[in-house]
Order: C-alpha cells, then structure tokens, then sequence
C-alpha cells in the first residue's frame, strides 16, 4: 500500500533528512516509525501526503507513482490518506461535527451522506454526544480522538499518524492505539510516527526505525 | 408478455438511478455553492462597518465614472438635439438682382440634402433690422441697402449630422452669386470635440477607478485570506482542490461588488435628484431639452454585474498572489 524506492530527501542545500529509504508496507498493515527527535519522522509522513517531494527515490501509494503525479492531483491523492497530528489541527470556529464533516465536505458529499458518516465516525471514537460542541471545550485526548474521526470519516485505505499521543497520558494513548488497531483490522494501513518507546513495546508490531535519515530497522519484509 | 411487461420497468429503474446518481452530485454540487455564497455573505454582515467602509469606497469609485458617463450621454443628447434646429445661413453677393437669387435658392432647393429654402430679400431685412434694432433713424443716413439677400436653408434630416452640415455649406458656398455662409456649426463642432474629450477623460477615469477597485477588493481579500489560514490548510490537508479553497473568497469578492453597486446606485440616484431641479431651471433659461437621464433599470443592472465582476477580479488576483502559497507543509510539526 505504500512504498519507498531508494528514496532520499534533501532540505535546501546540504541538509538530508532521509537517505536510500527503502520499506513496503501491506494492505491492512499497522506500524510504528520510530527514531530521535530530528531523524526524519515528519518527512516521510510528508512524503506520503506530497506535502514534500522527495529529492531521489520514488514513493508509491496505493499502487500511485507520487513523483510523477502533477499538482492538481494532489488533493485526490489526499482524499485517500488520512492524517493525525499531534497539534490536532482542528477549527475552534465550528462544531465538532463541522469539523469531521470536513474531509467529506471537499469531497461534495450530500448533507444526509455526511450526517450519516460522520455520527458514524464519531461513534467509533466515543464522543457522539459531543457533535455539536466546540472542539475548545474537550479535553485533550477528546480532542485528539476528534481528529482520528476526521481523519477517517471518508474510510481513507491509509491512516498516517504523526505523534498522535505526544502529550497524552499512558491510559489516554493506549485507548488510541486501540483505535488504531481497530482501523487496520477492517484493511486500512496505518503508520504511526512516535518516540514512545513504551508504547512501542506494548503494541509488540512492526517497527521502522530512522536514525540520522536511514532506514537502520524494520525495513525488511514485513513480520506477518 | 409476463417478461416484456417485467423487463421494462427494470430498464426504466436502471436509468432513473443513473440519473438520480448524478442529480445527486449535480444537487450537491449546486447545495455547496449555495452555503459557500450563504456563508461568505454572513461572514460580511458579521463585520458590519469594515464591510460597508468597503461598500462606500467602492461605491464612491463606481459612482463617480458612471455619474460622468451619464453626463456625457446627456451632452450628445443635447448635440443631436441641436442638430436638428440646424440651419443655413447663406448672404449673397450685395448686387445680385432678384432674379438671379431666385435662381440660386431654386439650385439649392432641388439638392436631396435641402429640406427648405427661404429667400428673405435685402428690402424686407432692412425693414426687419430697421424694426428690431430701432435704429430707425441712423439708417436714414445710409443712401443705399447695406443688406445682401439671404438664403435661409435648413437640411434634410439625413444631412443633420456635423459632417453633413459640413458638406452642405461647402456646396452652398461654392455656388455663384454666394458671398458668405454662416452655420452656428462652429458650435456644434466645439461641443462635439467637447464630449469626445470628455468622453475619453471619462472612460480612462472608469479604467483608473475600476484598477483602483479591484486592488481595494484585493486586499481586503487577502486579509480575510490570512484570517482564515487555518482553514485554508485544513482544507487542504483533507484533499480539498484548489477551486474549493478558492470559492468562498471569490464569493466574498463577489459580494464586495454587490455591496459596491449598489451603493453607487444610490449615490448617483440621490445626486441626480440633487441636480435636477437646478438643471430643469437652467435647462428652462436656454430653452434646451436638456435633462439628465439617469441609469435606469439596464443600467443599474449592468454597473451592479460590472461591480461584481470587478470584486470577483479582486479576490481572483489576492487568491492567486496568496492563498495559493499557503501549503500544508509546515504544520506536520518536527
Ligand atoms: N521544511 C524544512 N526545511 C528544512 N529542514 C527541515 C524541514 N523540515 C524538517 N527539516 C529538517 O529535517 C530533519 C528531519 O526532520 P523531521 O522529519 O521533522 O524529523 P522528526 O519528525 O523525526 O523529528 C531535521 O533535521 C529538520 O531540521
Ligand atoms: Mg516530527
């Protein structure tokens, strides 16, 4: 489902923020992206999404050759991916539901379409009851949870998560990766960035590891 | 029959759903236009005095051009009314006799151009002068008529036109037994060479104005642009496309011209019952049908369609120089 080729990612002139990066990860797949603070976590994460291009190298998603894909595409490609950020990037401007119903708002949805998916999303999520609130009056994790269901209501194949758990409790985070296990049972593909050793060891998946931009674990065939 | 009877409606379902599939993504395709144009038209009544500043600045750039448009439409009015009480006046040679007169106003009757001609003999304008001018008695002292006879000709309408009176009065002039002809043309020309002036001093000014007006929207755009960046980069991260980032600011332009319209309208409805009471008094002193004629009912349609294009252009050319720069990539976090 996704794949690095060799792939290389060089910011301004000497800086390389990821070198010969080379993994495949299946369908339905779930795996952590670990390594130090600076080693690239983001980057990958942002070469999926074609937030960046990589500098050499090919990324393939979803059988799609990134590199060759023009601009406009680009947001096709991002309907397919969902995302997760540790700063939950939601809008204090609208209801919770407003800001699930995003993702499917770009897509054109019609309202009894997007009512129905994202009651849908947020039942998952446990926080149906609080649709028509304000994401600033949730506490962190509802508000972390707000956003997995925005990043799922469109049933994404791929779910990217960029420390999802960064300033969240133990309890808190083990709920989410709960969620998260969830999602790639029922086939979605899900890359988690973090440096929580911990929940690392919990989870007992695979595991990429970066240091200094390479690949120096998990990049060989999957465990499964 | 049983199958004939059975397959057709299935035929017809078939189709109704295809149909109705892209009803659907017509419906809500047309359904987000709707809430983006309903949204973008609160987020301005929500900021009531910065949007109506914007409306008055606008409606001021707008009026102004109009106003002067209308003007000048009224002045060529005024030209073609002219026009049409134009008249010829041709003094002949002071000691061509009678007959021969007779002769020329004859040969300047029987050109196409001629609607008529007036034949006023040198006694009757002495009489006449003598009249009007009371200076009876110097005019004693004179032991001859001092007056020519004199043609009055007044064109055909076809030749009332600044060219064509033109073109008459040459003919006339080359005629024998013409001595002088006056046409009060040269008035007709001036004003003509007056409104045509006007008319590109005006139209450079509309152009300078609607410049000036697209870069008010603009920036005002481009602050509503930056007011909503987060937005703006949510948006994009869930796969919005460039049109569906784009959309609610064009509409906001949009109805920044809306606003703008309507506001010259009212400006120039309200300075032309202002003027038209001075100008129905002045018109009255020189007998003129001059009025001024206001935009009516195309009129006030087309400067409000103009100045809503011209706010759409505005928040065109603020999306392109800033909202397209706005790229999620910095809000992944190190
Ligand atoms: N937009 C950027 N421009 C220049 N350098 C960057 C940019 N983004 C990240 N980097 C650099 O690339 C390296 C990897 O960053 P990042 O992928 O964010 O690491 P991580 O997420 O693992 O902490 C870091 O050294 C960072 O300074
Ligand atoms: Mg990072």
């Amino acid at each position: 489902m996704i794949e690095f080729r060799q792939v290389t990612k060089r910011y301004d002139s000497d800086h390389t923020a990821l070198r010969h990066v080379n993994f495949h990860l299946d369908r339905g797949e779930l795996a952590f992206l670990t390594g130090h603070s600076g080693a690239g976590k983001s980057t990958l994460l942002k070469l999926v999404m074609v937030m960046e291009r990589p500098t050499a190298g090919e990324v393939i998603v979803g059988g799609q050759k990134l590199n060759s894909l023009p601009r406009r595409q680009i947001p096709y490609i991002r309907r397919h991916i969902g995302v997760v950020f540790q700063n939950h990037q939601l809008l204090f401007d609208r209801t919770v539901f407003d800001n699930v119903a995003m993702p499917l708002e770009v897509m054109g949805a019609s309202p009894e379409d997007t009512g129905r998916r994202v009651r849908a999303a947020l039942d998952k999520v446990g926080l149906l009851s609080k649709e028509k609130m304000n994401p600033m009056q949730l506490s962190g994790g509802e508000q972390q949870r707000v956003g997995i269901a925005r990043a799922v209501v469109n049933k994404p194949p791929v779910l990217l998560a960029d420390e999802p758990t960064g300033n969240l409790d133990p309890e808190l985070s083990a709920d989410i990766m709960h969620l998260f296990t969830q999602f790639s049972q029922v086939g979605v593909t899900v890359l988690v960035a973090t440096h929580d050793i911990a929940l690392i060891h919990a989870m007992n998946r695979r595991t990429l590891t970066l240091n200094q931009g390479e690949l120096v674990a998990g990049g060989g065939v999957s465990g499964h | 029959m049983a199958t004939d009877s059975r397959q057709k409606p299935d035929g017809q379902r078939g189709a109704n759903r295809a149909r109705s599939v892209m009803g659907d993504q017509a419906r809500s395709y047309l359904g987000h236009h709707r809430k983006v144009a309903r949204d973008s038209m609160q987020r301005l009544w929500a900021s009531p005095v910065a949007s109506a500043m914007t409306w008055a600045v606008m409606g001021v750039a707008l009026a102004l051009p109009v106003a002067l448009l209308l003007l000048l439409s009224s002045l060529q009015g005024v030209s073609a009314g002219w026009e049409s009480t134009a008249r010829i006046t041709a003094y002949l040679d002071l000691d061509l006799p009678l007959s021969d007169a007779r002769n020329v106003a004859r040969e300047i009757g029987a050109d196409g151009r001629v609607m008529t001609v007036q034949l006023v003999e040198r006694d009757q304008a002495l009489e006449e002068f003598r009249a009007s001018s009371g200076l009876n008695e110097a005019l004693d002292f004179l032991e001859e008529n001092p007056l020519p006879h004199t043609l009055l000709v007044t064109p055909e309408d076809g030749a009332r036109s600044a060219d064509g009176v033109q073109a008459l009065v040459t003919f006339v002039e080359k005629l024998r037994g013409v001595d002088q002809v006056q046409v009060d043309l040269g008035w007709l020309q001036r004003l003509n060479a007056m409104t045509d002036i006007l008319a590109r001093a005006v139209w450079a000014l509309a152009l300078l104005l609607g410049g000036a007006v697209i870069l008010v929207i603009g920036n005002t755009v481009r602050l509503a642009i930056e007011s909503r960046r987060d937005e703006i980069l949510v948006a994009k991260l869930v796969g919005g496309t460039d049109a569906f980032v784009r959309r609610p600011f064009l509409y906001t332009g949009a109805w920044f011209g809306l606003g703008g319209g309507i506001v010259a309208w009212l400006l120039i409805q309200i300075s032309l019952w202002w003027l038209s009471g001075p100008i129905e008094r002045l018109a009255g002193l020189y007998r003129s049908e001059f009025t001024l004629q206001g935009p009516g009912v195309d009129g006030a349609l087309a400067l409000i369609i103009v100045a809503m294009l011209l706010g759409w252009l505005g928040a065109w050319v603020a999306v392109k120089r800033h909202l397209d720069d706005i790229e999620p990539g910095d809000i992944a976090g190190g």
